[in-house]
């Protein structure tokens, strides 16, 4: 865990939703809005956030797989922005991505093994019988049996599809893997499963994960170090220990105490956040938490806080942590 | 506790597919007292909505049918009543939530008009009078701006605010049972804490039962009295909460609690329960977790083990058991 692997630096993505009039801009939807974060090699990074916080776009856009509107992604050594769709295409091989959905993410007309091969033709990998042998030992290394090879996705239970994702993903050796939700979709005793099978591989074959979810217990469970996001903004970015038992963003705090333990003695107090998450075509001016947010000051209606250290690592987006203000300040003046 | 205001006996739920009969509810029995929060526990198709379906006999027929069993509400057995009196104790004396609020709402009629349908058939209320309750109930729920929200269409709301609409339906009536089927699955974790309390403040406020269908054991350990856990379509464990938590005793029950990251400590691996659930069909033998338990005896691929109380209040269903309380014995 030495230097970074991935290297995002003020990504956006706006999706316009009025038309352009007579060269005056339209309204845009900032689902992701000028976040910055780095993953080191071999480490695993989680994302969190409610549903509509933009943890989904990043991960997509931090990989083209939609456009990011603006800033730079550095993937181990090359500017990922700055490729063009054929060298990207190359750059593939080392950053692969694990869906949520293993229903609608798994094409149902192929076999399994047609499946796997494809990204192995794609990149012209060996011939068709060492591409059989790497098949197999893929399909033993996710836990799959060789008979599976010749079914086809509808044949299988939720786990064992999000096993095939996992080896698809797998299949081309890549560096980076994002991990876009990939066990919210099954039940308690098969999400084990699949994330002790994410944390072997992890160690057999020294991956680095983006990890996606919005289960704040598996996230903590399977990362090192977490970013909280809230309206397409990182608020708070720390390692897992020190976002667990001492979380400086308010809105870190109440989602944190939202979550119940599954310890009937752990009835803990609760800070129940007020209202709803607001509409990102309509994000509120300054602090975007500031209208849910319970320690609420007027600074927070008129300024954005940045992202900054407040001690040891951990980041925070806050004005209730002066070194923010200290800094924002020193920039105006 | 005195006499249970539900009471579910041998219950069995089928379903007439192509491929056989299923039986998804597979001789269930359950009570829940008067005031009290049951939680039902279980991982996809094991049988716990199908059994809180059948308690309103709501399950689609075809395919499904109520093959056996009884349950009682109040003395009264529900699956003797004429179709007519069912309608007058759905969404009056029993009513049920969802887990989806936005397929569970019409979208054709707004907020107040379909809060008002249920007031107007049970209660007999007259046009005023309904707005009225229903404003009343709309803020009871915490929804803002009741008067205004009243006239809006489902599609205008976020889904915690559909939920408590859907909340704000089912309570209209003051029921005396409330089912609620996953009611947070589809939220995020601050509206999903929103609704348990709301869910928590009505259980205390009005004495209404809950009865709360979820596969997530922290909602479970927050909110429920009593638990019983399902597998495959049968009860495997039944107590109360500090039972299943603390002393869990079924192998289903203990790999299940195991298997759950906690945020209050690391654990290296999480423990896993190998294998998936099994395909019901009628002509299983034997326990339905045999495949999968790490205590397996050859026995218990022959021998479907009763549901036993080991301690007052908690029922296992396991030959373990019956083996150590032999040996007990001996």
């Amino acid at each position: 865990m030495s230097e970074p692997l991935l290297q995002v630096e003020h990504l956006k993505k706006y999706y316009p939703i009025e038309r352009k009039w007579f060269g005056k801009q339209g309204a845009v939807v900032k689902a992701v809005d000028d976040i910055s974060f780095s993953v080191m090699q071999g480490e695993t990074f989680g994302l969190v956030g409610e549903s509509g916080c933009g943890k989904s776009t990043t991960g997509r856009a931090l990989l083209r797989l939609i456009e990011p509107t603006g800033g730079q992604v550095r993937f181990d050594g090359t500017e990922l922005t700055a490729l063009s769709a054929k060298e990207l295409r190359m750059k593939r091989r080392d950053m692969q991505i694990v869906f949520q959905d293993p229903f609608s993410s798994l094409d149902p007309r192929h076999t399994v093994q047609r499946i796997l091969e494809e990204p192995l033709i794609v990149h012209g990998i060996g011939d068709r019988q060492e591409r059989q042998r790497m098949i197999r030992e893929l399909t033993d290394v996710v836990g799959l049996a060789q008979s599976h090879l010749q079914r086809y996705p509808h044949q299988f239970s939720g786990g064992q599809r999000q096993r095939i994702g996992i080896a698809r993903a797998l299949s081309l050796r890549p560096k980076l893997i994002v991990a876009d939700e990939p066990v919210s979709a099954l039940d308690v005793s098969i999400q084990s499963q699949v994330i002790n099978l994410l944390q072997d591989l992890q160690e057999e074959f020294g991956l680095t994960y983006l990890f996606i979810a919005h289960d704040l217990s598996v996230v903590k469970h399977i990362s090192d170090r977490i970013a909280v996001m809230y309206l397409g903004r990182i608020v708070e970015i720390a390692e897992k220990d020190k976002l667990y038992s001492a979380p400086r963003h308010p809105y870190t705090q109440a989602l944190l105490s939202a979550v119940p333990e599954p310890d009937p003695d752990m009835r803990r107090a609760r800070i129940l956040l007020q209202g709803e998450v607001p509409s990102p075509a309509d994000a509120p001016v300054g602090c975007a938490f500031h209208t849910r947010c319970p320690k609420v000051m007027d600074i927070c209606r008129a300024r954005r806080p940045e992202l900054a250290e407040t001690g040891e690592g951990h980041l925070a987006a806050c004005h209730l942590y002066p070194d923010t203000l200290q800094e924002d300040e020193r920039i105006h003046s | 506790m005195t006499q249970p205001i539900l009471q579910i006996e041998d219950l069995r739920t089928h379903f007439f597919t192509d491929r056989g009969e299923i039986p998804a509810v597979d001789g269930v029995s359950l009570h829940v007292h008067a005031g009290e929060v049951l939680g039902v526990v279980g991982e996809s198709g094991c049988g716990k909505s199908v059994t809180s379906l059948s308690v309103l006999r709501l399950i689609p027929s075809p395919p499904g049918k109520i093959v056996g069993g009884a349950i009682r509400f109040k003395e009264r057995d529900i699956l003797r009543l004429k179709e007519r009196e069912m309608r007058g104790i759905r969404g009056n004396a029993i009513s049920m939530i969802f887990q989806e609020p936005m397929t569970s709402l019409n979208p054709l009629f707004t907020v107040g008009q379909q809060i008002r349908e249920a007031v107007s058939a049970h209660r007999g209320l007259g046009k005023k009078e309904a707005r009225a309750h229903t404003v009343d109930m709309l803020r009871k729920v915490g929804i803002p701006r009741p008067e205004s929200i009243i006239d809006e269409y489902p599609h205008q709301l976020s889904g915690g605010m559909r939920q408590r609409v859907m909340i704000a339906m089912a309570i209209s009536c003051g029921p005396e049972l409330l089912i609620a089927d996953e009611p947070t699955t589809a939220l995020d974790v601050t509206i999903q804490a929103q609704i348990l309390d709301l869910i928590r403040r009505l259980n205390e406020e009005n004495g209404t039962a809950v009865m709360m269908i979820t596969h997530d054991l922290g909602v479970v350990a927050e909110m429920c009295d009593r638990v019983a856990v399902m597998y495959a379509g049968k009860v495997v464990e039944e107590g109360t909460v500090r039972h299943i938590f603390k002393n869990p005793l079924h192998p289903y029950t203990q790999g299940l609690i195991q298997s759950v990251p906690r945020m209050n400590e690391q654990r290296r691996r999480l423990f896993s329960i190998p294998g998936h659930v099994p395909i019901l069909h009628t002509q299983m033998r034997g326990c339905r977790f045999a495949d999968r338990c790490q205590h397996v005896m050859p026995a218990c691929y022959e021998q479907l083990p009763e549901l036993v109380e080991l301690e007052a209040g908690h029922r296992s269903r396991c030959l373990l058991h019956e083996v150590k309380f032999k040996e007990d014995v001996v």
